[in-house]
Protein backbone atom coordinates (compact mmCIF):
# COMPACT_ATOMS: atom_id res chain seq x y z
CA UNK A 1 0.00 0.00 0.00
CA UNK A 2 2.92 2.35 0.67
CA UNK A 3 4.12 1.74 -2.90
CA UNK A 4 0.73 2.75 -4.29
CA UNK A 5 0.74 5.93 -2.20
CA UNK A 6 4.27 6.72 -3.39
CA UNK A 7 3.28 6.15 -7.04
CA UNK A 8 0.22 8.41 -6.62
CA UNK A 9 2.42 11.11 -5.06
CA UNK A 10 4.96 10.95 -7.92
CA UNK A 11 2.17 11.09 -10.52
CA UNK A 12 0.64 14.10 -8.77
CA UNK A 13 4.02 15.85 -8.77
CA UNK A 14 4.33 15.28 -12.54
CA UNK A 15 0.82 16.73 -13.03
CA UNK A 16 1.76 19.72 -10.87
CA UNK A 17 4.84 20.37 -12.99
CA UNK A 18 2.69 20.27 -16.14
CA UNK A 19 0.23 22.71 -14.57
CA UNK A 20 3.10 24.96 -13.51
CA UNK A 21 3.79 25.58 -17.20
CA UNK A 22 0.41 27.31 -17.47
CA UNK A 23 1.06 29.26 -14.29
CA UNK A 24 4.46 30.44 -15.53
CA UNK A 25 3.82 31.13 -19.23
CA UNK A 26 0.08 31.85 -19.23
CA UNK A 27 -1.03 34.54 -21.67
CA UNK A 28 -3.17 36.44 -19.16
CA UNK A 29 -3.14 37.07 -15.42
CA UNK A 30 -6.27 34.94 -15.05
CA UNK A 31 -4.41 31.95 -16.48
CA UNK A 32 -1.65 32.39 -13.94
CA UNK A 33 -4.17 32.58 -11.09
CA UNK A 34 -5.90 29.46 -12.37
CA UNK A 35 -2.62 27.57 -12.60
CA UNK A 36 -1.68 28.55 -9.06
CA UNK A 37 -5.12 27.44 -7.84
CA UNK A 38 -4.84 24.07 -9.60
CA UNK A 39 -1.35 23.48 -8.14
CA UNK A 40 -2.70 24.36 -4.68
CA UNK A 41 -5.65 21.99 -4.93
CA UNK A 42 -3.28 19.18 -5.93
CA UNK A 43 -0.96 20.11 -3.04
CA UNK A 44 -3.75 19.45 -0.51
CA UNK A 45 -4.07 15.86 -1.74
CA UNK A 46 -0.27 15.52 -1.84
CA UNK A 47 0.05 16.61 1.80
CA UNK A 48 -2.44 13.94 2.90
CA UNK A 49 -0.51 11.36 0.86
CA UNK A 50 2.80 12.42 2.45
CA UNK A 51 1.18 12.09 5.87
CA UNK A 52 0.12 8.54 5.03
CA UNK A 53 3.60 7.66 3.72
CA UNK A 54 5.32 8.90 6.89
CA UNK A 55 2.45 7.56 9.10
CA UNK A 56 1.99 10.94 10.82
CA UNK A 57 -1.45 11.65 9.37
CA UNK A 58 -2.78 13.57 12.37
CA UNK A 59 -0.05 16.20 11.98
CA UNK A 60 -0.20 16.55 8.20
CA UNK A 61 -3.99 16.85 8.18
CA UNK A 62 -3.90 20.21 9.93
CA UNK A 63 -1.30 21.45 7.43
CA UNK A 64 -3.50 20.30 4.54
CA UNK A 65 -6.59 22.01 5.97
CA UNK A 66 -4.69 25.27 6.54
CA UNK A 67 -3.25 25.06 3.02
CA UNK A 68 -6.72 24.62 1.49
CA UNK A 69 -7.98 27.64 3.43
CA UNK A 70 -4.97 29.74 2.38
CA UNK A 71 -5.36 28.76 -1.27
CA UNK A 72 -9.05 29.72 -1.28
CA UNK A 73 -8.41 33.07 0.40
CA UNK A 74 -5.53 33.90 -1.95
CA UNK A 75 -7.64 33.25 -5.05
CA UNK A 76 -10.60 35.27 -3.70
CA UNK A 77 -8.40 38.23 -2.77
CA UNK A 78 -6.52 38.24 -6.07
CA UNK A 79 -9.71 38.08 -8.13
CA UNK A 80 -11.32 40.90 -6.09
CA UNK A 81 -8.17 42.96 -6.69
CA UNK A 82 -7.87 42.30 -10.41
CA UNK A 83 -11.50 42.87 -11.34
CA UNK A 84 -11.07 46.61 -10.76
CA UNK A 85 -8.31 46.83 -13.36
CA UNK A 86 -8.87 47.07 -17.06
CA UNK A 87 -5.61 45.49 -18.16
CA UNK A 88 -6.44 41.97 -17.13
CA UNK A 89 -6.56 40.58 -20.64
CA UNK A 90 -3.29 42.05 -21.88
CA UNK A 91 0.16 40.69 -21.35
CA UNK A 92 1.71 42.51 -18.38
CA UNK B 1 -12.46 -1.60 2.10
CA UNK B 2 -8.89 -1.33 0.82
CA UNK B 3 -9.94 -2.08 -2.74
CA UNK B 4 -12.65 0.59 -2.62
CA UNK B 5 -9.98 3.03 -1.44
CA UNK B 6 -7.68 2.01 -4.33
CA UNK B 7 -10.56 2.46 -6.78
CA UNK B 8 -11.26 5.96 -5.43
CA UNK B 9 -7.55 6.89 -5.62
CA UNK B 10 -7.15 5.75 -9.23
CA UNK B 11 -10.39 7.47 -10.30
CA UNK B 12 -9.20 10.70 -8.70
CA UNK B 13 -5.90 10.44 -10.55
CA UNK B 14 -7.78 9.96 -13.84
CA UNK B 15 -9.81 13.12 -13.15
CA UNK B 16 -6.66 15.07 -12.26
CA UNK B 17 -5.04 13.94 -15.53
CA UNK B 18 -8.06 15.11 -17.50
CA UNK B 19 -7.95 18.46 -15.75
CA UNK B 20 -4.25 18.84 -16.52
CA UNK B 21 -4.79 18.04 -20.23
CA UNK B 22 -7.66 20.54 -20.31
CA UNK B 23 -5.54 23.24 -18.68
CA UNK B 24 -2.72 22.70 -21.16
CA UNK B 25 -4.67 22.35 -24.41
CA UNK B 26 -7.92 24.35 -24.40
CA UNK B 27 -7.86 27.59 -26.38
CA UNK B 28 -9.23 30.21 -24.01
CA UNK B 29 -9.04 31.36 -20.43
CA UNK B 30 -12.71 30.57 -19.70
CA UNK B 31 -12.57 27.10 -21.21
CA UNK B 32 -9.42 26.36 -19.23
CA UNK B 33 -11.18 27.54 -16.09
CA UNK B 34 -14.08 25.22 -16.91
CA UNK B 35 -11.76 22.20 -17.11
CA UNK B 36 -9.71 23.18 -14.06
CA UNK B 37 -12.67 23.95 -11.82
CA UNK B 38 -14.74 20.84 -12.43
CA UNK B 39 -12.06 18.20 -12.76
CA UNK B 40 -9.83 19.41 -9.93
CA UNK B 41 -12.83 19.57 -7.61
CA UNK B 42 -13.96 16.03 -8.39
CA UNK B 43 -10.42 14.61 -8.37
CA UNK B 44 -9.53 16.11 -5.02
CA UNK B 45 -12.87 15.02 -3.56
CA UNK B 46 -12.46 11.40 -4.70
CA UNK B 47 -8.82 11.10 -3.66
CA UNK B 48 -9.32 12.55 -0.17
CA UNK B 49 -12.45 10.45 0.45
CA UNK B 50 -10.59 7.32 -0.69
CA UNK B 51 -7.78 8.12 1.75
CA UNK B 52 -10.40 8.63 4.47
CA UNK B 53 -11.82 5.17 3.72
CA UNK B 54 -8.33 3.71 3.97
CA UNK B 55 -7.32 5.52 7.16
CA UNK B 56 -10.33 4.48 9.30
CA UNK B 57 -9.51 0.82 8.67
CA UNK B 58 -8.44 -0.24 12.22
CA UNK B 59 -11.54 1.13 13.90
CA UNK B 60 -10.18 2.98 16.94
CA UNK B 61 -11.07 6.40 18.31
CA UNK B 62 -8.00 8.10 16.84
CA UNK B 63 -8.52 6.77 13.34
CA UNK B 64 -12.21 7.72 13.43
CA UNK B 65 -11.22 11.27 14.42
CA UNK B 66 -8.70 11.37 11.55
CA UNK B 67 -11.43 10.17 9.18
CA UNK B 68 -13.82 12.86 10.38
CA UNK B 69 -11.14 15.50 9.78
CA UNK B 70 -10.52 14.13 6.29
CA UNK B 71 -14.24 14.37 5.57
CA UNK B 72 -14.08 18.00 6.76
CA UNK B 73 -11.38 18.59 4.13
CA UNK B 74 -13.70 16.99 1.54
CA UNK B 75 -16.57 19.31 2.52
CA UNK B 76 -14.26 22.32 2.43
CA UNK B 77 -12.93 21.45 -1.05
CA UNK B 78 -16.51 20.87 -2.22
CA UNK B 79 -17.51 24.34 -1.02
CA UNK B 80 -14.41 26.38 -1.80
CA UNK B 81 -13.20 25.21 -5.20
CA UNK B 82 -16.33 26.16 -7.21
CA UNK B 83 -16.45 29.46 -5.33
CA UNK B 84 -12.86 30.22 -6.31
CA UNK B 85 -13.58 29.33 -9.93
CA UNK B 86 -16.66 31.53 -9.95
CA UNK B 87 -14.66 34.42 -8.46
CA UNK B 88 -12.04 34.10 -11.21
CA UNK B 89 -14.66 34.04 -14.00
CA UNK B 90 -16.41 37.01 -12.41
CA UNK B 91 -13.14 38.96 -12.34
CA UNK B 92 -12.55 38.14 -16.01
CA UNK B 93 -16.07 39.23 -17.07
CA UNK B 94 -15.95 42.47 -15.08
CA UNK B 95 -12.51 43.36 -16.42
CA UNK B 96 -13.79 42.97 -19.97
CA UNK B 97 -12.03 39.82 -21.12
CA UNK B 98 -13.71 38.58 -24.28
CA UNK B 99 -14.66 34.89 -24.54
CA UNK B 100 -13.11 32.83 -27.31
CA UNK B 101 -15.20 32.29 -30.45
CA UNK B 102 -14.64 30.54 -33.73
CA UNK B 103 -14.44 33.70 -35.84
CA UNK B 104 -11.07 34.98 -36.83
CA UNK B 105 -9.73 37.49 -34.30
CA UNK B 106 -8.39 39.66 -37.16
CA UNK B 107 -11.92 40.69 -38.20
CA UNK B 108 -12.70 42.30 -34.88
CA UNK B 109 -9.44 44.16 -34.48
Amino acid sequence: MQILFFACAVFLIVLMLLTLYRAAFGPTILDRMMGANAVGSKTVVLLVLVGLIYERLDMFLDIALAYALLNFLAVLTASRYFQKRRGLSEEP
Amino acid sequence: MTWIAVFFLVTGLVFFTGGCVGILRLPDCYTRLHAAGKLDTLGGLMMVSGLALYSILPLTLESVLVGIKLMLIVVFIFLSSPTATHAMVDAGIRAGLEPWSKEKPEETS
